[in-house]
C-alpha cells in the first residue's frame, strides 16, 4: 500500500463544503487569506443540497409586521428556552442579510406579485418567513455557492475523508485525511480549523438524511477533547415516506403543509384539530410529529404503518407549480400521483439540534483556534429547530466561523507535526485491514435499529438503558471490525471509520437522553411526560482523562431582562 | 417477484488491472427496491471493496449516475421492477474511470470556471424586483443536479478531441443568461470557446435527463440562436444590448 503522505499547508483548513463550509471558505478568501476546503463527497452533493421548503429570514416581504426580535422570539420557545439567546439574536438580525447576499450571488427565489423575495408559511413562525426557490431551496443554494467558490479558485479536495485532528496543546494544528479516488493519504497543516461537517442523522435506520451524515465532526472533534451540547436533543421531522421500503425516511417536505395540506388518519379524521386546533398541521415539528406517531401507534395508521397527508384540493397546477418535486419524487419513487392521491407518511429523523459547542459571535470551540459551523454546532436550536432556520444558521455562522477563524489565521503560525501524531493516525486506518475482521456494515445495522427502536421519537428509561448496554456491546465488537482492498474507494474501511464516530454520537445521545428526567422539545419521556423547570438546563459531553465520557450539567443561559419583552415567559404546568 | 434478482456490476481497477469484467451478485428482493440498494448490498454484505458513488439516495444529489442495462442513469431512481430481472450496472463511458463505477469526473469543475458567473446589470434598484414570471424560464436550468448523464451520452463529449463543453455547462451558461437580471451574454464565448457548434441537436441528452430539463430545446437551440444573432446581425446585436444593457463576454 501507499506510504507517501501528501502534506498542504493552509491558514484555515474548512472541514466540510456543505453550505456552512463553502460559505466560511468564502469569508476566509475574500480576506485575502488562503482557504483550503475539503469534502467526503464531491464538490456540489454535500447534503445541503437535499433542502427543500427554505431559509427563514425576517425580511417582511409577505409580512410586513416581521422583524428579528419576532424571529428570535420564535427561535427561543421553539428551543423551549434553553438555546443560546445570542446566537438567536444573530439569526434573526443577519439572515436576511445573507439571503439578499445569496441573490447578489445569483440565486433566484420565487416572487410576490409585487417582485420582491417571496416568503412561505412554514411550523411555528409566526408569520410567513421562509424565502424559497420552490421545494428546491439547498439546491440553488448549493449551486450558488458552488459557483462563487470555484471562479474564486478556492483551493478544494473532494472525495477526501478527514480521519482525525491533530492537537498540540490547546490548538489543533492539523488534519490526517485519506483522498478517496486516489488512495492517497493527506496532510492538512492549518493555522485554524472550522468543522462544518454536517449531522449525524445515519445514526438513526430511518432518516432523510443523506450518506455522509455520520457525525463525523462531531467524532473527530469528541476524540480531540471539545466539548459537546445537547446531543439527546434529536429532531424528528413529522412527514417521511414509508412505502416503499427502500425510500423509508425519505423527506416530506414541511412546504406540504404550509401550502395546505392536511394530516388524516386511516378513518378519515383530521387529527391535528385535537392535538392542536389553533395551529393544526403547521404546529412545531415536535408537536406534529409525536401526533403522527400517536396515531400510528393507537392503530389509526395506513396500511404500510403512516398516516396520510392530503393535499389534493390545491389542484393540479397549484401543487405542480409549487411542489414540484415533491410531485416527481412521489411519482417515481411509488407511483403515487399526489394531484389525485393521498400521501402515506411517518416520522424521519432530520436534524441533530446537539453538536459542538461553540461560542456566540466567533463559533470558537473550547478550543483555541478550532471554531465550528452549521449543523455540526450547536446552541442556536436548543431543544427543537424550527424549520428553515438551518439553511439561515449554516449561511449566518458559516460566514462568522470564516470572519474569526480570519481573525485568529493574521496572528498565527503553522506549526510542524510530530511525527508519531501521523504515525497514530495512520496505524489506526491500517489496522481495519485485516482477513479476519467483522463486517462494520453489520455493526451499523444493528447500532442504527438499536437507536430507532430505543432512543425514537418516545423514550423512556427501561429503553434508554437497554440502548447504553448495545452500545458498550458495540463499542467492543467495534474493535474486531476490519475489511480488505486498499485505500481506494473502499467503501469498507469507510464504514470501519465512520462507525466509530457513529458510535460517539450514540453514547452521547443515549446517555444525555437518559440523564434528562423531563420531556422538553424534541426529547419526550413516557415516564417523566412533563416539563421539569430542574431541568432547563444544557447537557455539556466531553472526553474525559480517564478515556470514559464526561457530562456536566449547566443551566441554560439567560437572557438580557430587556429581551424577555420579544419571548412568551415559559410555563410549567 | 420475491426471490433474488441478478445484478452485474462492473468491475475494474485500471491501477492493478489490464481489463474489466462484469461480475454477477444475487441479491434478495425488496420491494420497491432501486438499483442503488442492490449495488449498496453487493457493498455492504458481499464485496467491501465495490466502488460505487452515492450520497442522497432520493435523485437529489447527482452522485449516483452510471448506465443501467446500457442507458445513462441515476441508480437511486431506477426501480428495478420497472427494468426487469437481468441487471448489469455500467460506469459512465464518457469520463475516466477511476474504479468499479466511479469516475472521474472533475474536469466539469474546469468547465465550470471558464463560464462567466452571474454577473448583476448595473445600476439595479435595491431590493431588487423581478416579475413573479420571469424567473420561470430560468429556473428551468436552475433545476440541475450536475449529474452529468446528458454529458455521457452526448457523442461529442463522448469523442474527447473537441472543444465543446456539453450540454450540461450550456445549460448552466443559460441559467445566467436568462437570469432577468443578468447582465452578460455567454452565447457567443459559448460558441467560440466553448465548441457549441458541435452539437448537432441529436436531443440525447435531453432524453436522460433525470430533471427533465429541455436541454436541447430550451438551452442549447436558445443559445445557438442567440450566438448567430451576435455574429451575423450587428443592428440586431445593438438594438438588444441597448435594450437589455449587456455587456458580451468574448
Ligand atoms: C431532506 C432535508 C430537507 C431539509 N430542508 C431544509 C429546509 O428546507 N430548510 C432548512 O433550513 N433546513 C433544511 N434541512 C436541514 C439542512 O439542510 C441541513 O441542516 C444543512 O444543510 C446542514 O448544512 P451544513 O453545511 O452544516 O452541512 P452539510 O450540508 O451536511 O455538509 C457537510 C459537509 O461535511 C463533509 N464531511 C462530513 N464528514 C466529513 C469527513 N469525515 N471528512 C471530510 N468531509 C466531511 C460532507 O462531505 C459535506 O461536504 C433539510 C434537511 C434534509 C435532510
Ligand atoms: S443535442 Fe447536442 S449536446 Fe445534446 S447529446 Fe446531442 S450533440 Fe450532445
Ligand atoms: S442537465 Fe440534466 S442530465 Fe445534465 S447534468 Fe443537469 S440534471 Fe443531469
Ligand atoms: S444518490 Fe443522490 S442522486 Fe442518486
Amino acid at each position: 500500500m501507499n506510504n507517501e503522505i501528501e502534506t498542504v499547508e493552509t491558514d484555515v483548513l474548512i472541514i466540510g463544503a456543505g453550505g456552512a463550509g463553502m460559505r466560511a471558505a468564502i469569508s476566509v478568501n475574500d480576506a485575502g487569506l488562503k482557504p483550503v476546503m475539503v469534502t467526503k463527497s464531491l464538490l456540489g452533493k454535500a447534503h445541503t443540497v437535499m433542502a427543500e421548503g427554505g431559509i427563514a429570514a425576517a425580511l417582511g416581504n409577505v409580512d410586513p409586521k416581521d422583524n428579528w426580535m419576532v424571529h428570535y422570539g420564535d427561535i427561543i420557545e421553539e428551543g423551549v428556552y434553553i438555546s443560546n439567546w445570542k446566537m438567536a439574536e444573530i439569526l434573526g438580525k443577519e439572515a436576511p442579510e445573507r439571503v439578499l447576499e445569496l441573490e447578489k450571488y445569483g440565486a433566484l427565489f420565487d416572487r410576490t406579485p409585487d417582485g420582491r423575495i417571496m416568503q412561505r408559511a412554514f411550523g411555528a413562525h409566526t408569520y410567513r418567513r421562509l424565502a424559497h426557490i420552490g421545494d428546491r431551496t439547498g439546491l440553488e443554494l448549493i449551486k450558488t455557492l458552488e459557483d462563487q467558490v470555484l471562479h474564486r479558485n478556492i483551493p478544494f479536495y473532494d472525495e477526501m475523508y478527514i480521519v482525525d485532528l491533530i492537537r498540540k496543546g490547546d490548538k489543533i494544528i492539523g488534519a490526517y485525511g485519506i483522498k478517496m479516488d486516489t488512495g492517497k493519504t493527506f496532510l492538512f497543516k492549518a493555522k485554524t480549523v472550522v468543522i462544518a461537517t454536517g449531522g449525524s442523522g445515519r445514526v438513526y435506520k430511518v432518516t432523510s438524511n443523506s450518506w455522509e451524515s455520520t457525525g463525523d465532526g462531531v467524532g473527530m472533534a469528541y476524540r480531540a477533547g471539545v466539548k459537546l451540547r445537547d446531543m439527546e436533543m434529536i429532531q424528528f421531522h413529522p412527514t417521511g415516506m414509508v412505502y416503499p421500503p427502500g425510500v423509508k425516511g425519505l423527506l416530506v417536505t414541511e412546504g406540504v403543509r404550509g401550502e395546505g395540506g392536511i394530516l388524516l388518519n386511516s378513518k378519515g379524521e383530521r387529527y391535528m384539530l385535537k392535538y392542536s386546533p389553533q395551529k393544526k398541521e403547521l404546529d412545531a415539528r415536535d408537536v406534529v410529529a409525536r401526533a403522527n406517531y400517536r396515531e400510528i401507534m393507537e392503530g389509526r395508521g395506513t396500511e404500510h404503518g403512516g398516516v396520510y397527508l392530503d393535499i389534493t384540493n390545491k389542484g393540479p397546477d397549484f401543487i405542480k407549480h409549487k411542489l414540484p418535486a415533491m410531485y416527481q419524487q412521489f411519482l417515481e419513487f411509488a407511483g403515487v400521483d399526489i394531484t389525485k392521491e393521498k400521501m402515506e407518511v411517518a416520522p424521519t429523523v432530520h436534524y441533530m439540534m446537539g453538536g459542538i459547542q461553540v461560542d456566540a459571535e466567533t463559533e470558537k470551540t473550547n478550543l483555541e483556534n478550532l471554531f465550528a459551523a452549521g449543523e455540526v454546532a450547536s446552541g442556536l436550536h436548543g431543544a427543537n429547530r424550527l424549520g428553515g432556520n438551518s439553511l439561515a444558521d449554516i449561511l449566518v455562522f458559516g460566514k462568522r466561523a470564516g470572519d474569526a477563524a480570519v481573525n485568529y489565521a493574521r496572528s498565527s503560525k503553522i506549526e510542524e507535526i510530530p511525527a508519531e501524531e501521523i504515525e497514530k493516525i495512520k496505524s489506526y486506518v491500517m489496522h481495519f485491514f485485516r482477513d479476519d475482521g467483522k463486517n462494520p456494515y453489520d455493526l451499523i445495522d444493528r447500532l442504527t435499529a438499536c437507536m430507532s427502536e430505543n432512543v425514537g421519537i418516545m423514550r423512556d428509561e427501561e429503553h434508554l438503558q437497554k440502548a447504553m448496554e448495545i452500545i458498550e456491546g458495540l463499542k467492543e465488537e467495534f474493535k474486531e471490525v476490519g475489511t480488505k482492498g486498499g485505500l481506494r474507494y473502499n467503501h469498507g474501511l469507510l464504514g470501519c471509520l465512520e462507525l466509530g464516530n457513529m458510535l460517539v454520537s450514540c453514547e452521547a445521545i443515549a446517555t444525555c437522553a437518559s440523564m434528562r428526567k423531563e420531556s422538553r422539545g424534541a426529547h419526550a419521556r413516557s415516564d417523566f411526560p412533563k416539563k421539569d423547570p430542574a431541568w432547563k438546563v444544557n447537557i455539556v459531553t466531553y472526553l474525559g482523562d480517564d478515556g470514559n465520557m464526561v457530562f456536566e450539567v449547566k443551566p441554560a443561559e439567560e437572557m438580557p431582562e430587556e429581551y424577555k419583552a420579544y419571548v412568551k415567559p415559559e410555563v410549567y404546568e | 417477484m420475491s426471490e433474488d434478482i441478478k445484478i452485474n456490476v462492473f468491475r475494474f481497477d485500471p491501477e492493478t488491472e489490464k481489463e474489466g469484467k462484469f461480475v454477477e451478485y444475487n441479491v434478495p428482493y425488496v420491494d420497491g427496491m432501486v438499483v442503488l440498494d442492490t449495488v449498496r448490498y453487493v457493498e455492504e454484505k458481499i464485496d467491501p471493496t465495490v466502488s460505487i458513488r452515492w450520497n442522497c439516495k432520493a435523485g437529489k444529489c447527482g452522485s449516483c449516475s452510471a448506465e443501467i442495462n446500457g442507458k445513462p442513469s441515476l441508480m437511486c431512481k431506477t426501480r428495478v421492477d420497472e427494468i426487469g430481472k437481468h441487471i448489469t450496472v455500467a460506469p459512465m463511458a464518457a469520463f475516466p474511470l477511476i474504479k468499479d463505477l466511479v469516475t472521474d469526473v472533475s474536469k466539469n469543475w474546469e468547465i465550470a470556471r471558464k463560464i462567466p458567473m452571474f454577473t448583476p446589470k448595473e445600476g439595479l434598484e435595491k431590493p431588487w424586483r423581478i416579475n413573479p414570471k420571469d424567473v420561470e424560464r430560468s429556473k428551468e436550468f436552475k433545476r440541475c443536479i450536475e449529474c452529468f448523464l446528458c454529458m455521457d451520452v452526448c457523442h461529442v463529449v463522448r469523442e474527447h478531441f473537441t472543444p465543446y463543453f456539453g450540454p450540461r455547462h450550456i445549460v448552466k451558461a443559460a441559467s445566467w443568461d436568462m437570469h432577468p437580471l443578468d447582465g452578460l451574454d455567454r452565447s457567443k464565448m459559448l460558441d467560440v470557446e466553448g465548441g457549441m457548434g458541435y452539437c448537432n441537436i441529436t436531443k440525447c441528452c435531453t432524453e436522460v435527463c433525470p430533471e427533465h430539463i429541455k436541454i436541447t430545446d430550451n438551452a442549447i437551440i436558445q443559445e445557438k440562436e442567440r450566438a448567430v444573432d451576435r455574429q451575423y446581425d450587428p443592428i440586431a446585436m445593438i438594438i438588444k444590448n441597448r435594450r437589455k444593457k449587456e455587456k458580451v463576454v468574448k
